[in-house]
């Protein structure tokens, strides 16, 4: 887990996976698709998904974009889940949401991507319908974010 | 390896599929006879991934299989390949990689403590519970959490750049003023947190148990193992670690490691205070004859009591590696390849981390062998969680599970079901 910049930044993007499982890369190429923009005012961030670490990841944010990887059955590898949790009263990110709430520590605005995996065995590289849809993931996230800023 | 499972994602669609995370107990006439915890994966695609890359990719891959304890993964592989190339780096880089893992024990040791740990002894089904009643108590271990992961920030960089721990040793040095800003802000203050955090845990109400495991740990003369020593037993083997493929064989049928003789052990903070506790510091001893360790360390229940005790050690040695650093230039040395093999070690939070790995002589990996902690404890918490169940039958699945969590959680280990996922499978016949 960590940030590419120290500074305390309005937004932040960040992207959890292993990109050594496949697709479970997914967010972590979105991160890194966008970080490549420097889009002015934005952090980006990979990590595993540990709570804590999201929670100091996020904290202070007017606006956190998270992306991850999702597995569902039956899937539709690609298919892209957009779920919003607005000023902390929307209840679906799981114990980080819970535990940032709790202690006061959501940002004011979250909002999650998740993208259906179709592969999470061992190696680099995506899939193609889910590289695919990062690059979709990559370009609605850069226009919420020039739309915050 | 990702913490997966400690997200739950609500989507319009079914649930996701959950990894690995179940133990299978199979019981025959009221006696349990076999215990099996698919918990972990052992790296061994990252060992095929490895063979034919060059010899100064493995800090970088092996970061990656444990999103926990990157760092140990990062030095011990600097270690193994310079090893091989029959390099040995100065006394400046091997300060800057213990102080890199300082942070990264204060970080691990503060997440397993306050979010993993804490809520069993204290009757909570997980954090969550815990944070709402005990906010404050939750806050300072992230604050704890937040002062590892910066030392290690300052040390190796941010993950979204590539991170400066090199073979030969730092791609450039952090700076001193930054360093030692730290030291006189949230690293001093932390040291306050982590002594707190030691007393409060030496006052839980720990289940009686006591494993009969050899323990195993490294040891280094005049200090607490850390990035470097040799290993040790509780029964006095010392080999060294380039034999620990020979020492530490698998099991053919169940892939456990155990010690040569078929001996079960187990590798961590418990064995590592077992065999080095004349080493802390003085304010972590005293902290440890507080949570009146010395005759306790058999019963893993504990171990939080010890990872406690580490925070302070980890803390102190921290702001002391700081006072006494200087910025080396160059940051790093060359580490010409040649053909060989080469063994590297470190304690992780949860354990000792072997690799090994034999290079051609233009620096190719012809082999890799990567030997993590939990692959080594697998054994001792079958054997725990085997003794549990025996003494719990009459419990229902679900509390029994829950138990078993519990006895699996003592051990820390590095696998993305840790906190409170398991399934559990009974078979009674």
């Amino acid at each position: 887990m960590s940030s590419d910049a120290h500074c305390p930044g309005d937004v932040v993007v960040i992207g959890i996976g292993n990109p050594f499982r496949r697709d479970d890369g997914v967010g972590v190429a979105v991160a890194a698709r966008l970080s490549a923009q420097r889009l002015p005012g934005v952090r980006f961030a990979v990590s595993d998904g540990e709570a804590a670490g999201l929670i100091e990841l996020w904290e202070g944010a007017r606006l956190a974009v998270v992306i991850d990887a999702l597995c569902t059955e039956p899937s539709t590898p690609g298919r892209i889940h957009r779920r919003s949790v607005g000023d902390a009263r929307d209840t679906d990110f799981g114990e980080a949401v819970e535990l940032a709430r709790i202690l006061g520590r959501l940002p004011r605005r979250l909002v999650l991507f998740a993208v259906e995996a179709k592969d999470m065995g061992f190696g680099p590289g995506l899939t193609p319908a889910v590289a695919a849809a990062a690059g979709r993931v990559a370009a609605e996230i850069a226009n919420q974010v020039a739309i915050a800023a | 390896m990702t913490f997966r499972s400690n997200r739950a994602l609500k989507v319009p669609t079914p649930a996701r599929v959950e990894g690995a995370g179940a133990i299978s107990v199979r019981v025959d006439r009221g006696t349990v006879t076999d215990v099996k915890l698919e918990i972990y994966e052992p790296p061994r695609s990252f060992e095929a991934f490895l063979s034919g890359r060059a010899h100064t990719d493995p800090p970088d891959i092996t970061a990656s299989i444990c999103g926990i304890c990157p760092v140990a993964y990062q030095i011990s592989a600097c270690s193994a390949v310079e090893d091989a190339c029959g390099v040995g780096v100065g006394e400046p880089t091997i300060d800057l990689r213990r102080l890199l893992s300082c942070g990264e024990w204060i970080a691990s040791h503060a997440l397993h403590i306050y979010l993993m740990h804490a809520p069993d002894f204290l009757g909570y089904d997980g954090v969550i519970g815990f944070a709402r009643d005990h906010p404050d108590l939750v806050e300072r271990g992230l604050s704890l959490k937040k002062v590892g992961n910066a030392l290690v920030e300052l040390i190796s960089g941010p993950t979204m750049q590539p991170t400066k721990v090199h073979i030969g040793g730092f791609a450039r040095a952090p700076s001193g003023t930054q360093l030692r800003a730290l030291a006189g802000g949230s690293l001093r203050r932390a040291l306050d947190d982590a002594v707190a955090t030691a007393e409060w845990v030496a006052g839980f109400d720990f289940p009686t148990f006591v494993h009969g495991h050899e323990l195993l740990a490294l040891v280094h003369p005049g200090q607490y193992p850390i990035e470097a020593g040799v290993p040790h037993t509780s029964s006095g083997l010392a080999f060294p670690a380039a034999a620990f493929p020979e020492h530490l064989p698998e099991d053919p049928t169940t892939a456990n490691v155990l010690l040569t003789g078929d001996r079960t052990y187990i590798t961590g903070p418990a064995a590592r205070y077992a065999l080095n506790a004349d080493r802390l510091s003085p304010l972590a001893t005293e902290m440890a004859a507080t949570a009146a360790l010395p005759s306790t360390y058999r019963n893993p229940y504990r171990s939080i009591a010890i990872r406690a005790v580490e925070m302070v050690y980890a803390v102190e040695e921290a702001l002391r590696l700081i006072e006494a650093y200087e910025p080396q230039v160059p940051s790093s040395i060359e580490v010409p390849p040649r053909a060989g093999t080469g063994t590297g070690v470190a304690e992780a939070p949860r354990g000792t981390l072997f690799q090994q790995y034999t290079l051609t002589p233009d620096g190719t990996i012809a082999s890799a062998r990567i030997l993590p902690p939990t692959a080594q404890n697998q054994a001792g918490i079958e054997d725990d969680v085997h003794r549990l169940v025996q003494d719990r039958l009459d419990l229902e699945d679900r509390a029994l599970a829950h138990e078993c969590e519990r006895a699996i959680r003592n051990y820390d280990p590095c696998i993305s079901c840790a906190p409170h996922v398991l399934a559990l499978k009974v078979v009674r016949s």
